[in-house]
Parts: structure tokens; C-alpha cells; sequence
């Protein structure tokens, strides 16, 4: 299977080298090859690759690891952290102008998304920092760009400055930050059209809009996805421009995004912000550690946890876990956890956010019907009180008439009926062996997901 | 090799503009592989695990896939141990013969459209958000009208902002008719409109655009089978082709999309965009051979007529065209 991640990687180099007591140099050697390979897997670029396996490999053949009970776990740590340290260590922030407006120019190839970017980075400019933005449409090359832009602006009922697409966009940048100080806008957007990197007209174009505007921030905006190529790409972008920031689109994909690195080691420009999600606030700040989970295929916990405390209560979490304990667990409470579970966000997406759940066979082609849980849902809703807590009394006319009642048949019934006594029963199991008993590959959650 | 030269031969017989183009698209593709190949066998005395690492980086490079790089790799390194091969130079020689080896494992696929003589051909657009499906239809609906057929475009893109404003535009370039619904309607009727309207106008071609989604959206690829089926519903046999757009640029990432795109909508071919850049879009051969899915355009810059029929031998010349004249030598 492609993309596995680099914890899997490892695990068999382990147990290679498990019997020996100690390693030496040639098994750390090996690991590293393991490093590279997942690197290289991700799309991180080979040179970039290069580099950090020689700076990995050295603390890693140093003390820390070969004298370590766990070298396997210790080699990952030392990758993670010099992934981490790579990619940025924190998070920048964006730039303000003292003497406004502050003018962001978005640059990039075609169809990295910079249009809904600048829309969502303008909607988060407003409700985050409170900021009233102007959008401008430069991109005058692409059939209907500009319609699509004064669309978002309707959306997010938002000024958009545009002058057609007769217009040159050097003229339309400055005419908009004129216009801008009229208005008052602190901050003007500049949507580019999008070009390739060897195009040098419009390479040039770009340097005369920057001149002329005298951006406080120039961003790339990256499609996640982006192969080997993202280096080329943001080279020449950066020599020309002098970038002040990334945004990394489309990760909310499937890809393990290591263009991230290539791109973030290349220009030295740290990567702003991520795009997760077609709608205009799926823009967010980038956490540099989550990424190198990401990219290494070890999940990203963090996020995760991060949703969870957002919308799950804290009081009702842990009565959950009593009645968990106890194992006399409710319709009711199903229900709810399931709701709480729903409420952060697409199954698929939090599944895939799991340490190890790369692990789990066919997990990635598993699609969550999120139809099916709303059947779950009707036909818990089709209960009455006392069925709810006490399943164990829905007899078959019962179960025809919960049928009915959710618009589902009765085999989905006594699925979701079965499904929930194994459930009980895993729990009895789960407490009745030792509490500290972590099982293997096994995770603590907050919740319960099913 | 008589293999190259069969290929060259072949090639020099086809019209030379044709030829031109794909080497100046491909320019900077070559430069960055065969050259770098040169290189490395330049570099080494003795073939050794240093010289496979680094020429499993070369090709890496060329986003050819990492499956394809490691087993191509693992064989290599198989024959070299068979022949005893100590000088670099003469593993040249074995990688190019495993390089045609994988092009050609695809076997004889046809990158011909399924165009129907009589009746009217229905062709699907598909592909994740930002590869040119929109102004790939554009390009295509140019050539089919050039050949003199009656084309009708499907709107199907009700999603994205200004996606549909788009297709007229294109539609008002070409000069065909864009049938289309209101932003945010459901895809699925506008095909219906589109089929009824195709029919009606007695078109030879419709070709329908869809918004561009992530693969692992599961409700999205959904809304996608269900625009099939309407159209298969409303005109059997159809959709003649389903066309995956991928982006030349993109990654390993590729091979996922094309693998749950053909498990959604049976993808039929592909059409490789933005090749004009510096990205190769490698990831096509690991593509064809594993799922069969032949390239059938490339899109080679921004113009309607960028749009060239894919030659698949071509491609591997354009690709590896330094290296095939050195071994002539």
C-alpha cells in the first residue's frame, strides 16, 4: 500500500533490529534509509530529503538514541523535532502597515486556488482582527476570474475593486489602493492572475505590480499537493518577488503535503496560513508540528484533541466515562455522544487525524456514510423512554414499529441493536482489565467514538 | 537499440510540428532527466548503493511515481548483480532498456476518443479543484467545432464562484451553446437540461463540466456518480468518455486521485495539464500501467489551440530523448 507512514516504516526496521539489545551505526543507517523513504513518499522534495537525513542521522548515531532503551521511538522524536524545527518552529503572524493600508499581494501558478484564498483570508482579516479589507481583481487573463471574485465579495459583503479586464493590472493595483484610502479600507488584497514560473512577461508584470504597490506582504498561495515541482515553483517566485509568506491550499486532500517542506526550506518564508475546505472560513493558522505529523503519516492528535475540547463539554465527558465504567450505557447517551462527535467537523476527517489509523487496514478507502449515521440517529430518535434504556426489550413487533417509525428496515435495527450490546460488552471487558494497561496501538480518547 | 530507433523512425514520420511542440514542452523535462542521468553515470567508477540512491532521487525527481521508482530500482539492481555490471556506463544501457520496459507494460491503449459517427457522444469531465477542467473543455470544444461538428456544454459546475460565467465565456469564444442552470442548483438536473437540450439541437457533441472536488470527499464523489447516472439514464451507452484532469504539477497524490476517480466514475482517460511548466506529470506512466487509465490530451499552455492529442511514444522520446540519442552513438 503507498503511504505508509514513517511510524509503520520504523516498526519493521524494529523488530529487525529488536533481538540485538543495542544498535550500532548500520541499523541507524537503516532507519534513516526507512526516513527517507517516507519523506521522498510525501513528496517532499530529494534534496531537501538529503539534507535533513544527514542531520538526523547525526543526532541520531549520537548519544541519545543508541544509549535509549527505545531507539526506534527516539529516532521518530528526533525526526519530528527536526521537521518541526524545519518547517518554522511557530507561527508568524500578518503583517499591519502603520500607515495603512496595509496591500497583501497573492501570487502563484494557475489554479492553487489564490481567488477563494483571498476571499477567505479577507474574511478571517475581518472577523479575527477586525479589519474591513477591499478586495481587487488583478486576475484580468482568466475567463470570468473577476466574476468569481465580486461573487465572494458579495458573499462576505465586501467591497471588490475591479476595472474589467481591459485594463492593465499594474493600473488596476494602484487606482484600487487609491480608492482604498478614500474608503478607508485598511487592507487591500490583490488577486493576480495565476501564471507559470517560466513565463517571464508575466513574471514581469507581477514585479511591476509590487514596485508600483509596495506590498507589506507577498503570498505564494501552494496547491498541498504540489510534487517534486513545488521547489522550481517557489524558487523562481521568490527570487523575483522576495515572498513573505505562504499559503498552503487543498489540504484538506488526501496528500501528505511534504511540498510543504520542500517550499518552506527553499525560499526560508514561513508558511502563513492552510486552506481546509471550499467554504470561507475554512482558512487556518499553520502549526508547524501538526504538519510534520502529517507529512511523516503519524497523525495529527493535536488538531484532534484541539476539536474535541471545543465541543464536547468537559462535566458531560466525564459522566460519560463513569457510565462507561459501568457500562450502563443509554440510548440516550449514544445519541449524544454521537451528536458531540458530529458536531467537530466530517467522520472521515477526524478517523484519518488518529495516530495509527493508517495502521488499520482499508481505512483509508473507508468512507463514512454520514447517511448512515443519521439513519443511526432516526432510529434512536424512534425509541421510546424506556426502550432507550432498557434495549434489551424490544421484542420484534417493537423492532417493526422502530422500522417504521425512522423510515429504515428492520435489519438496520437489529444491526444498530447488536452493534450497541457489543459495545457494552467491549467496555465490561475494556474495565475489567487493568486501568493503566494501555493495549497496543491502542489511544486514549476524550470520547468514545462509537 | 533497436527499440529506440524503431521509436525515432516512427516518430520522424509524423508531422514535425507536432514533434516540436512536445519537445519544447518537454524541454525542461529532459534537461532535468537524461541530463542528470549523463551525470551520475559520469560521476561514478564503480556502480555502487551510492549510485542507486542517487538515481533513484532522479527519478523521483520526474514525480515518475514511488512505486514504479522502487521496484524499477529493485530490478536494476537484480540485473546489474546478474551481468556483473561494475561500469556505470554500461547500466545506462539497462535503464533505459527498464524504462521502455515500463512503457511498454501499458500495453496498446488507444488514447482515441470514443466518438460516436451518428449518434450523439457524451463526454464527462472530472478531476479535484484547480487542474483546468474548465478551460480544458474550452480548448477541446475549439477542436471539435474546427473539425465542423455541433458542440453543446454542460454547466455543471453550479459550485464554485464564477465557475459557470466561465464556460460562456469559453462557450462565447468558440461559438457554441452553454446550457446552464442558477449558481448552487444541483448538478444532476443541469445534466438533464443539458442531455434534453443536446438531443433537441440534434448536437454531435456534449461535453459536461463538473466542479472540482478533493477525491476523499465522500458526499461529493457521490454527487458525482449521481451525474453520471443521469446521464446514462438519458442516453444509453453514455458517457462515452469520463475525463480525469490531472495537473502536471501535482505529486504522488495523482495516482490516489486517479485510482477513486475510476472507482466513482469510471474513468476512461486522462487529460495531463499545465505541462508547459517545469513539472513533468510522470506520474502518468505509474498511472497507466497500474490502472490502465491511458493518457488522451495533454494541455501544453493557455491558448484554445494548446490542446494536443496524446502520443504516448512521443511523451517517452520527449522524456528520455537525450539519453535514446547517446545510445545511438
Amino acid at each position: 500500500m503507498a503511504f505508509e507512514g514513517l511510524a509503520d516504516r520504523l516498526q519493521n526496521t524494529i523488530q529487525k533490529i529488536r533481538g540485538k539489545g543495542k544498535i550500532n551505526e548500520a541499523d541507524v543507517k537503516e532507519m534513516m534509509r526507512e526516513v527517507r523513504l517516507a519523506l521522498l513518499e510525501a513528496d517532499v522534495n530529494f534534496k531537501v530529503v538529503k539534507e535533513f537525513v544527514k542531520k538526523v542521522s547525526e543526532r541520531a548515531v549520537g548519544q541519545e538514541v543508541m544509549k535509549s532503551l527505545t531507539p526506534g521511538q527516539q529516532v521518530i522524536k528526533v525526526v519530528k523535532e527536526e521537521l518541526t524545527e524545519l518547517m518554522g518552529g511557530e507561527q508568524s503572524k500578518i503583517a499591519v502597515s502603520n500607515r495603512p493600508p496595509t496591500v497583501i499581494m497573492m501570487v502563484g501558478l494557475q489554479g492553487a486556488g489564490k481567488t477563494t484564498t483571498t476571499g477567505k483570508l479577507a474574511n478571517l482579516l475581518r472577523k479575527k482582527y477586525n479589519r474591513n479589507p477591499m478586495l481587487v481583481a488583478a486576475d484580468i487573463y482568466r475567463p470570468a476570474a473577476i466574476q468569481q471574485l465580486e461573487t465572494l465579495g458579495k458573499q462576505l459583503n465586501m467591497p471588490v475593486f475591479s476595472l474589467g479586464d481591459q485594463v492593465s493590472p499594474v493600473e488596476i493595483a494602484k487606482q484600487a489602493i487609491a480608492k482604498a484610502k478614500e474608503d478607508h479600507n485598511d487592507y487591500v488584497l490583490i488577486d493576480t492572475a495565476g501564471r507559470l514560473h517560466v513565463d517571464e512577461a508575466l513574471m514581469d508584470e507581477l514585479k511591476q505590480i509590487k514596485e508600483l504597490s509596495n506590498p507589506d506582504e507577498i503570498f505564494l498561495v501552494v496547491d498541498a499537493m504540489t510534487g517534486q515541482d513545488a521547489v522550481n515553483v517557489s524558487k523562481s517566485f521568490n527570487e523575483l518577488l522576495g515572498l513573505t509568506g505562504v499559503v498552503l491550499t487543498k489540504l484538506d486532500g488526501d496528500t501528505r503535503g511534504g511540498a510543504a517542506l520542500s517550499i518552506r526550506s527553499v525560499t526560508d518564508t514561513p508558511i502563513k496560513f492552510v486552506g481546509l475546505g471550499e467554504k470561507l472560513d475554512a482558512l487556518e493558522s499553520f502549526h508547524p508540528e501538526r504538519m510534520a505529523s502529517r507529512i511523516l503519516g503519524m497523525g495529527d492528535v493535536l488538531t484532534l484533541i484541539e476539536k474535541a475540547q471545543a465541543n464536547v463539554d468537559e462535566e458531560k465527558a466525564k459522566e460519560m466515562q463513569q457510565k462507561m465504567r459501568t457500562a450502563s450505557l443509554t440510548f440516550d447517551d449514544f445519541l449524544e455522544q454521537l451528536t458531540q462527535v458530529r458536531s467537530m467537523g466530517p467522520l472521515d476527517e477526524l478517523l484519518k487525524m488518529m495516530p495509527g489509523a493508517n495502521k488499520i487496514k482499508g481505512l483509508n478507502n473507508l468512507q463514512v456514510d454520514e447517511k448512515q449515521i443519521s439513519h443511526i440517529e432516526a432510529i434512536i430518535k424512534s425509541m421510546t423512554k424506556d426502550e432507550k434504556i432498557h434495549p434489551e426489550t424490544i421484542n420484534a413487533s417493537r423492532r417493526k414499529r422502530i422500522a417504521k417509525g425512522s423510515g429504515t428496515t428492520v435489519p438496520e435495527v437489529n444491526r444498530l441493536l447488536k452493534q450497541f450490546e457489543d459495545m457494552k460488552k467491549m467496555m465490561k471487558q475494556m474495565t475489567a482489565s487493568s486501568p493503566k494497561g494501555k493495549k497496543k496501538g491502542g489511544f486514549k480518547l476524550p470520547f468514545n467514538p462509537f | 537499440m533497436s527499440f529506440f530507433k524503431k521509436l525515432k523512425e516512427k516518430i520522424t514520420k509524423q508531422t514535425d510540428t507536432v514533434t516540436e511542440k512536445f519537445k519544447d514542452g518537454l524541454a525542461k523535462t529532459r534537461d532535468s532527466f537524461s541530463g542528470k542521468v549523463n551525470d551520475l553515470v559520469a560521476r561514478y567508477r564503480k556502480v555502487d548503493e551510492d549510485f542507486f540512491e542517487e538515481l533513484e532521487e532522479i527519478l523521483i525527481q520526474a514525480d515518475v511515481g514511488f512505486d514504479t521508482v522502487m521496484n524499477l530500482i529493485e530490478e536494476l539492481k537484480m540485473e546489474v548483480k546478474r551481468q556483473n555490471i561494475q561500469d556505470p556506463n554500461e547500466v545506462q544501457s539497462v535503464i533505459s532498456e527498464k524504462l521502455v520496459e515500463i512503457y511498454e507494460a501499458g500495453g496498446e491503449i488507444s488514447s482515441e476518443l470514443n466518438i460516436q459517427t451518428d449518434a450523439l457522444t457524451v463526454i464527462l469531465f472530472v478531476g479535484v479543484n484547480g487542474v483546468g477542467k474548465t478551460t480544458t473543455i474550452g480548448k477541446l470544444a475549439h477542436k471539435f467545432k474546427s473539425e465542423g461538428k455541433n458542440v453543446v456544454l454542460a454547466a455543471g459546475d453550479t459550485f464554485r464562484a464564477g465557475a459557470i460565467e466561465q464556460l460562456e465565456v469559453w462557450g462565447e469564444r468558440v461559438g457554441v451553446e452553454v446550457i446552464k442552470q442558477g449558481a448552487g442548483s444541483d448538478p444532476a438536473a443541469v445534466m438533464f437540461d443539458a442531455v434534453q437540450a443536446a438531443k433537441s439541437r440534434k448536437a454531435d457533441i456534449l461535453i459536461c463540466d463538473t466542479a472540482g472536488r478533493l477525491q476523499n470527499k465522500v458526499n461529493l464523489m457521490k454527487e458525482l456518480e449521481k451525474v453520471k447516472r443521469v446521464i446514462e439514464r438519458e442516453v444509453p451507452g453514455a458517457p462515452h468518455e469520463v475525463l480525469l484532469v490531472l495537473d502536471a504539477t501535482t505529486g504522488q497524490n495523482a495516482m490516489i486521485q486517479a485510482k477513486t476517480f475510476k472507482e466513482a466514475t469510471n474513468v476512461s482517460g486522462i487529460v495531463l495539464t499545465k505541462l508547459d511548466g517545469t513539472a513533468k506529470g510522470g506520474i502518468v506512466l505509474a498511472i497507466r500501467n497500474e490502472l490502465n487509465i491511458p493518457v488522451k490530451f495533454v494541455g501544453l499552455g493557455e491558448k484554445m489551440d494548446d490542446l494536443q492529442e496524446f502520443n504516448a511514444e512521443q511523451y517517452v522520446y520527449g522524456l528520455f530523448a537525450d539519453l535514446m540519442e547517446n545510445e545511438e552513438e
